[in-house]
């Protein structure tokens, strides 16, 4: 369910609206469901709402962990 | 694109399987249900099945909003633009999902209903600006991820003072579906159900957090790993599910911390919390009748209710008897193991809700996976290109 | 087999919905099960987007027709007008044959702007210098207010096929190389971010061009080399590539990683849940080569202006199951499926 995707705030407009952009789009949606967001942050966006914020630490502590799983698994990693 | 190419990583996924096929023991099956549709998706799209061990499995489940929308509810939408005049706003989803009387959304607009789509509740609010003379209904669908959208939708057509405007709201939960899972019919027969764990929802849970699903980790002994919709997401959970399977731990624990915390979007549920309420009961296409599943609409906001301002009485409409999507969406049977798959029922003519849309179980594995389940090999007379 | 239709027609009480016009398989029932049997020929039967006619003097000529509804009219990189006279130069192009004179009908509907009109028929006077190829003869038809959307155009074109070059949709042999003459997408994306309730900002421009330069120098390039040429319009690359599949029985094995997509298209695909792979195109082509002929081709494609960024994207296969599948670039393989009908944007 939910498509939705995280892009990154670039204005704030009157109405609790915003512009995001993602891979140079640039779309108006709504961040009344996220009222502390500011610009620069991610966003996720779901039907033209911002549901939620990406935090910045937790995706870099996400991704050292795939990379640390990366460096201690068999180097023998094929498809079967 | 940020947040999402680096967790599309193929050498890093490889590498999760590989630690996958070491972690996995050798002597027993794992079995675990993806609950959302979205994962199901990545999936299929992705091919994360290939890369997974022989022995763990994954089961898809109904956490497919279009899948589980009765063909009851689509008859309402369509009478409301074919006998009521109504301009109806949906979302593409629901479109081709087919109805009774050979109808469908889609359908019904080539026989003169004024059916449009939109990409969300805002469209169909400017739509009602700018018809006073029309009736406007909003056909909302949708998980807890889609349900605070909506409740703003109406809030702001309240503080508008909106009087052309309402919505049939069909949003369900997740935290029913899965519980009506974990208590099928299948239980009683294996005495248990036949699931390892769960992999938990990624967008639900930014609005609702993690904290709803420890009710199902501790009554029903079942692990939860709640997982972001990037295929790298979905490999590391099932690798955090592999590893609570082995130590005999059944806890909530949180692969998408980026976007997920405990308690979730507290305005959001809020907002919901002020327009909605729990509905006793609700119909489920391929589940049946699930207590307390559903929303409705709060008395505060009748006149935005579509039920009760065209006072609609809803019909159950039954599914075709061949259809085994009951099974399919509580994980004890396959789509290959359905007669009817990909010979009556295509995503052409979808006659359950599995195949209706592309996120249901039947509908991904004809898209994605059929290609194996035929016995010849495909050769390629030229070696594949570098 | 996939092209069986579950479910015939329903001729007495059926309507035509959206589907119909989508270019995928509900598309392709309503011209097998009702306009092949009705018209009836061989040529018509090869499913081609255009005919190839053998004349009384020798040699073949090729007539190809096309009609234009698009909405809306005006979009960056185009208009209804360019569109209609691109689209159907490139079909004729597709046959392997020269254009040499276009045809265009218009229905207005009452009502129309005649600034509008004059901006669409200076756009196609343009189109149609710019490609060498003169629109000789027309009609005009007015219907009423509510009855039209604007305008919509129909172009037909005819040219002649240079000796020695047969290129068809059944000519594809396992081993043979597919290329892709560019970026996928462009066009469908620039379309749809002008759509009402889906607008978004982007410095993307459809990519509608005439294309016969380049397969001259295609064809030039590798004589006989060249046996298929299409271009994925509606339905996008994954349902030309099924079509082709289909009319040459054979499979097909691509590289996902090969397929160029500008990243605005891959950030507005994301956005709406559209897959690029069956997202319109108006200025692209697909050849597929005898796999000796490939390098040549290629090489005449990136060295002219509209096929710069060519590239090899895959290879047929012997398949009795006519196939379409991909490796990805995660490392799994998927099928590349035909779509049913309209593809939508989702929330799911």
């Amino acid at each position: 369910m939910c498509l939705a995707i995280p892009t990154r705030l670039i204005e704030i407009r009157p109405g609790a609206q915003a512009i995001v952009e993602l891979g140079g789009i640039r779309k108006q949606i709504s961040i009344a469901l996220v009222p502390d967001a500011v610009v620069g942050d991610y966003v996720i966006v779901h039907v033209g709402h911002a549901i939620g914020q990406i935090d910045p630490e937790e995706a870099e502590r996400t991704l050292q962990m795939f990379g640390e799983l990366a460096q201690l698994a068999t180097p023998t990693g094929k498809l079967h | 694109m940020k947040y999402i190419d680096e967790f599309r990583d193929g050498d890093i996924a490889r590498k999760i399987g590989a630690r996958l096929r070491e972690e996995a023991l050798p002597e027993r099956q794992y079995s675990f249900m993806e609950f959302c549709g979205g994962h199901t998706h990545a999936i299929s799209r992705y091919g994360i099945a290939e890369l997974l061990p022989a022995n763990v499995r994954m089961v898809h489940g109904p956490g497919c909003p279009v899948c589980v929308l009765p063909i009851g509810r689509i008859d309402l939408a369509i009478q409301l633009a074919l006998e009521r005049g109504a301009i109806v706003c949906t979302y593409g989803d629901t479109m081709r999902v087919p109805a009774s009387d050979n109808l469908s959304l889609v359908r019904a607009k080539a026989r003169g209903g004024d059916i449009r789509m939109v990409y969300s509740g805002a469209d169909a609010l400017e739509i009602a600006r700018r018809e006073p003379d029309r009736e406007v209904v909003f056909f909302a669908i949708g998980f807890e991820t889609t349900t605070p959208p909506t409740a703003l939708t109406i809030r702001l057509a309240k503080d508008e003072g909106l009087k052309n405007f309402s919505v049939l709201c069909c949003h369900v939960l997740t935290p029913s579906a899965i519980t009506h899972i974990l208590e099928s019919p299948e239980v009683r027969q294996f005495g248990t159900v036949p699931l390892d764990g769960f992999v938990g929802p990624a967008h639900v849970s930014i609005v609702i957090g993690s904290a709803p699903y420890e009710h199902f980790s501790q009554e029903y002994r079942k692990p939860v790993v709640i997982a972001g919709f990037e295929p790298l997401d979905v490999m590391q959970a099932v690798l955090m599910l592999v590893r609570q399977v082995n130590e005999g731990r059944a806890e909530v624990e949180n692969e998408f911390t980026r976007a997920v915390s405990r308690d979730g979007n507290l305005h959001a549920q809020a907002l919901v919390s002020e327009v909605f309420e729990l509905r006793p009961s609700f119909e489920w296409r391929g589940l049946g009748e699930v207590p307390y599943s559903a929303l409705k609409i709060r008395p505060a906001f009748a006149e935005f209710d579509a039920e009760r301002r065209f006072g609609l009485g809803y019909r159950a409409v039954p599914d075709n008897k061949a259809c085994e999507c009951g099974a399919i969406l509580r994980g004890v049977k396959k789509p290959t193991d359905c007669k009817i798959f990909g010979t009556v029922c295509t995503p052409e003519n979808p006659v359950g809700s599995c195949m209706v849309s592309s996120e249901g179980a039947c509908a991904a594995h004809y898209s994605y996976g059929r290609f194996r389940d035929i016995p010849v090999r495909v050769e390629t007379a030229c070696p594949v290109l570098p | 087999m996939k092209k069986d239709y579950i479910r015939p027609l329903d001729i007495k009480h059926g309507r035509i919905d959206m589907n119909h016009g989508a270019g995928g398989r509900a598309s392709a029932q309503l011209i097998d099960e009702l306009f092949k049997p009705a018209f009836a020929n061989e040529w018509l039967a090869q499913g081609n987007d255009g005919a190839a006619l053998p004349i009384p003097q020798g040699g073949k000529m090729v007539v190809a027709t096309d009609a234009h509804v698009i909405s809306p009219l005006f979009f960056p990189g185009g208009d209804i007008g360019s569109l209609s006279v691109h689209g159907t130069v490139n079909d004729v192009a597709m046959c392997g044959a020269k254009p040499l004179y276009l045809s265009a009908s218009f229905i207005l509907e009452e009502g129309f702007p005649l600034a509008d009109l004059k901006r669409i028929v200076d756009s196609m006077a343009a189109a149609a210098r710019e490609a060498g190829v003169p629109v000789v003869t027309g009609d005009t038809k007015v219907v009423e207010q509510g009855k039209g959307d604007g305008v919509f155009i129909s172009t037909t074109g005819i040219g002649l096929v240079p000796m020695g070059v047969d290129v068809s949709g059944s000519n594809a042999r396992p081993g043979d190389v597919i290329l892709l003459s560019g970026t996928i997408g462009d066009h469908g994306v620039a379309v749809l971010s002008q759509r009402e309730s889906l607008e978004f900002e982007t410095t993307l421009q459809s990519d509608s061009a005439a294309l016969h330069g380049l397969v001259a120098a295609m064809l030039d390039a590798a004589p006989g080399g060249v046996r298929v040429l299409r271009d994925p319009t509606r339905g996008g690359l994954a349902t030309t590539l099924n079509e082709i599949a289909g009319q040459s029985k054979a499979g097909m094995l691509l590289d996902e990683a090969a397929i160029p997509v500008k990243p605005q298209v891959d950030a507005a695909c994301e956005l709406l849940g559209l897959d690029p792979l069956y997202v319109a195109n108006e200025g692209k082509l697909v050849a597929i080569c005898a796999p000796e002929a490939a390098d040549a081709v290629l090489a005449a494609m990136r060295a002219h202006p509209r096929g710069a960024e060519a590239v090899r994207i895959g290879t047929v296969t012997e398949d009795p199951h006519r196939f379409v599948q991909m490796d990805t670039r995660f490392g799994g393989r998927r099928v590349v499926d035909w779509l049913s009908g309209e593809q939508l944007p989702r929330i799911c």
